[in-house]
């Protein structure tokens, strides 16, 4: 079996599998960083959203053997004790009802403030359409978005 | 074994007694799944010291230990409604505890210690709201008795607040854990002994509480079903039968077993016919080291079906015959009055037909279950809304008793009654059994959806007759749909009565002649109860008819909603249902009766806060209906748009509620909005077709569901302040919705609604 390196969450790691294994389960099995879910493995409904270097990216539907040497954040790289101000504004709007998705959600807003630091309501909108919430938290996360910009 | 105990620990606080015993080394060669997450759980002998300490018991929903720490036991499933909170809290209130320091614990599936764990129908608070009062008031008492004793003090000058027992006139106050030794030794007081706080003297109960799992959702902390680890546990993923009675013929695994990672393949017996809840369907599993060799092993699996008796199903050719079927005279299931001679009377008369597709529940966490078996035993942990019912059934499944049978619940990432169903946790524990492999089962996203226990589709006519008198003189409601108890007896072809007790029997209008028929169906998928259940069309075709009346007879829908509820009364049914009852939700008609004042009072309530009557700008427009399921009463105001391109844009969801005491307003609030959404999901998006018997949408993006830029832009919830006995809040949101939206649209637009979902471009 090949070895491919990741940098994930400012580690190296080295992983023996399979190089077509979407990062996803490499990243919620061999890493045991299982914050990051699966929905649907076809990129249709973020709820496996990181960062790769400062985009979103859906890891379900991303070879690791596409990654290189970009840089991996998860949810529990995003902040050292969770209290980034996506994280924090969150709670602030105690924004999860299952809570399920809320981890893509936030890594999806994450990238959305790196390059648009102060949302429309329509940017948030528009970046915010590929992650699902069953539950229906769209207007906390979309509030929280805002308050979390704000900060 | 190291098995991981799933989140018994409470947010932000890793706390004293949840320890982590060991952490193994998560990076494997080979792609091996051989760890995990480890939490052990020291269990109220020793504190993290290993100082032993007491514990104060009084009744299975608490313990205070003589360290001062608080543990309440969630006995419920958290599946987003906030139920880990909100029933904790009801107890800490009682007792007077710190809240900041009460460590939640969630329970085993054991019905015979904590009750009823089914979480579904909207009733853990409706259930548990006194035993949880009693539970904090009993350990109150005790505590107080064993300060005043100290103290040589009345008891009743004695109170509790920030888990301290405190003597008002001395200023004396003594920390629980200091008393535990003297009132564990006292006997239970009896519940008559007891005294439940004043709803004046409330600090949490009608307060707002952030949810307890709060902070480690958003750090990613959360263990779901999915994130359940125990040491060499496999991963099994299955190719079941497309078509619903379809079995298995043969199969050949030969592609599957070269695909590294994958151990062996097994084939499942079922596919029956009815097709239960507790029983898999046929299919063939494979087992692998992790869940893309098995993904990728189930897609090198080839398979020949025997694909039984709904190989030609077609869901729209049902319709159409469902259609054709509810033109006919059906059973009567109530009658009031005389119709015909109403009919005969008529002025003018109303009729149209409704059709509703099937809806799947998709929650974002598919389904999913970890079964151990060691030494005739299984342990399973799974995102269970019936670990009760889920032990029952691996018990039946494997021919051992319950009692060796431990179901862990996890959080469950959405449930809406797809989770209380077993199958998924009953397939683990057979493959477990039949590997003797620790084996978690994961369904993909086209998995559940393509078996999902689903809502089912149905087809409605209401005619509406309205006498000389411009009064609604007649109403006749035909019914068609598959009914959930067909999944239990396929013999079963029409609606059951506590369907039709869901918006059509229970239809509350003072018309002098009211007739319910029902008509055959036959279900041929497996049928299940998704969030709000049969309300959900019954009030779609309901709601909608009920505007257009108001139309003919050129009253505002308000006033005619006011009008036909009447006086204030509670209405019973009983006498009017044909050879049935009606169930009113499981609860008895006398203690929880149908009050038009309650009803009245949302309504007006709505009308107020939403500015019902104002002007809009041109192109939006307002619609209304009203609504009691889950016997909460819920009055809905929308407001809509609709542009050149036929787009919907959803600008204000009004809602007024009365559930009677509302324990925490903003979980009760997210209800709402969440149902909203839910509810706009199904009407606009969402509709499962079936070809061939083969349900035709495979992912998100075939079964829609409502996305944040269509989604409702502001909802407001208004709570009606009451100290009646609290009522569910998980479903209520959802049926008034849908018609609402659909009379906003025909005000916007002059197009009535009568399919969903909603496709104004037809």
């Amino acid at each position: 079996m090949i070895a491919t390196k990741l940098n994930i969450n400012k580690k190296t790691h080295t992983v023996e599998v399979d190089p077509s294994t979407p990062l996803l389960w490499v990243l919620r099995e061999h890493l045991d960083l299982v914050g990051t879910k699966y929905g649907c493995g076809v990129a249709s409904c973020g709820a496996c959203t990181v960062l790769l270097d400062e985009t979103a990216v859906r890891s379900c539907s991303l070879p690791i053997s596409a990654i290189g040497d970009k840089a991996i954040t998860t949810i529990e790289g995003l902040s050292e004790n969770g209290d980034h101000p996506l994280q924090q504004a969150w709670e602030e709007h105690d924004v999860p009802q299952c809570g399920y998705c809320q981890a893509g959600q936030i890594m999806n807003a994450a990238a959305l403030l790196k390059s648009k630091p102060n949302p429309t309501d329509e940017d948030i909108d528009t970046a915010m359409t590929g992650n699902l919430c069953r539950c229906g938290t769209y207007l906390r996360i979309k509030a929280a978005i805002k308050t979390a910009a704000s900060y | 074994m190291n098995i991981l105990a799933p989140f018994q620990k409470k947010s932000k606080d890793v706390s004293s007694q949840v320890f982590k015993a060991s952490r193994r080394d998560f990076i494997k060669i080979g792609g091996m799944l051989t760890g995990g997450l480890v939490l052990g759980i020291n269990f109220f002998s020793c504190n993290e010291k290993g100082k032993k300490i007491s514990t104060l018991a009084p009744n299975v929903y608490l313990r205070i230990t003589s360290d001062g720490e608080v543990v309440i036991i969630a006995h419920r499933s958290e599946m987003g409604q906030g139920i880990r909170t909100s029933l904790p809290l009801i107890v800490a209130d009682e007792l007077g505890a710190n809240w900041s320091k009460v460590r939640i614990i969630q329970a085993e599936g054991d019905e015979k210690t904590y009750g009823s764990q089914n979480t579904d129908g909207s009733f853990s608070v409706r259930m548990f709201y006194k035993p949880m009062r009693e539970a904090g008031a009993i350990a109150k008492l005790l505590l107080i008795q064993a300060a005043a004793q100290k103290w040589d003090v009345p008891i009743t000058e004695c109170d509790t607040e920030n888990s301290q027992v405190i003597h008002k006139t001395s200023n004396k106050s003594i920390g629980f854990g200091e008393l535990v030794e003297t009132a564990k030794n006292s006997p239970i007081p009896a519940l008559k002994d007891i005294k439940l706080k004043d709803r004046t003297q409330f600090n949490m109960i009608g307060h707002q509480t952030p949810i307890i799992d709060l902070h480690d959702i958003v750090s990613g902390k959360a263990i779901f079903g999915i994130d359940a680890v125990v040491e060499n546990m496999k991963i099994a993923v299955i190719k079941r039968c497309p078509t619903l009675g379809g079995k298995v013929k043969s199969f050949d695994d030969k592609k599957t077993l070269s695909i590294p990672g994958v151990i062996k393949v097994i084939p499942i017996k079922g596919g029956d016919i009815p097709p239960t809840i507790e029983k898999p369907l046929s299919g063939v599993a494979v087992i692998a080291e992790n869940t893309w060799a098995a993904i990728k092993g189930r897609d090198a699996l080839e398979v020949e079906w025997d694909l039984g008796p709904n190989a030609q199903y077609d869901s729209t050719k049902q319709l159409e015959e469902l259609t054709q079927e509810v033109q006919k005279s059906g059973t009567l299931r109530r009658n009031r009055g005389d119709f015909n001679k109403a009919k005969a009377g008529a002025k003018q008369l109303i009729e149209h037909t409704y059709i509703a597709p099937y809806l799947a529940h998709a929650t974002v966490e598919p389904p999913n279950a970890l079964a151990v078996i060691k030494n005739g035993s299984c342990e399973i942990w799974a995102p269970t809304q019936h670990p009760q019912g889920a032990r029952d059934a691996v018990a039946s499944a494997l021919g051992i008793n319950a009692e060796k049978v431990k179901v862990n619940v996890t959080l469950l990432g959405g449930g809406f009654g797809r989770k209380s169903k077993p199958d998924f946790i009953v397939e683990a524990a057979i493959l477990a059994k039949e590997s003797g492999l620790p084996i978690k089962v994961q369904w993909t996203r086209e998995d559940d959806l393509h078996h999902d226990f689903f809502h089912a589709l149905s087809v409605q006519r209401i005619v509406a007759t309205i006498d000389q008198d411009n009064k609604l003189s007649g109403w006749n409601h035909h019914i068609a749909y598959p009914s959930i108890s067909a999944t239990f007896d396929a013999a079963v072809l029409q609606a059951a009565d506590g369907e039709l007790g869901q918006g059509a029997t229970d239809f509350p209008y003072n018309v002098p002649s009211i007739k319910v028929e029902t008509h055959d169906a036959k279900a041929h998928l497996r049928i299940g109860w998704l969030r709000s259940v049969r309300n959900i069309p019954q009030v779609f075709a309901i709601g909608t008819m009920l505007d257009e009346i108001a139309e003919a007879r050129k009253m505002d829908p308000i006033a005619q909603a006011l009008e036909l509820l009447g006086d204030d009364r509670s209405i019973t049914f009983n006498e009017e249902m044909v050879n049935g009852t009606y169930t009113n939700y499981g609860e008895n008609i006398s203690d929880y009766p149908w009050e038009t004042a309650r009803m009245k009072n949302v309504i007006q309530r709505v009308a107020k806060e939403a500015g019902w009557g104002k002007k809009l700008s041109s192109g939006s427009a307002l619609g209304f209906a009203a609504h009691r399921s889950f016997l909460t009463y819920v009055a809905c105001i929308v407001e809509v748009s609709v542009d050149s391109n036929k787009k919907i844009s959803i600008h204000n969801v009004h809602y007024a509620v009365d559930c009677g005491t509302a324990v925490n307003i903003d979980r009760v609030k997210s209800q709402f909005e969440g149902g909203a959404q839910f509810s706009a999901s199904l009407a606009l998006k969402s509709e499962i077709t079936v070809k061939n018997g083969r349900v035709v949408q495979n992912n998100y993006d075939g079964y829609q569901i409502i996305r944040m830029p269509e989604s409702p832009k502001q909802i407001h919830v208004h709570i009606i302040d009451s100290e009646a006995k609290p009522t569910g809040v998980g479903e209520p949101p959802v049926p008034p919705f849908t018609p609402a939206l659909c009379n906003a649209i025909y005000a916007a637009t002059g197009k009535r609604i009568y399919k969903l979902p909603i496709d104004l471009t037809s």
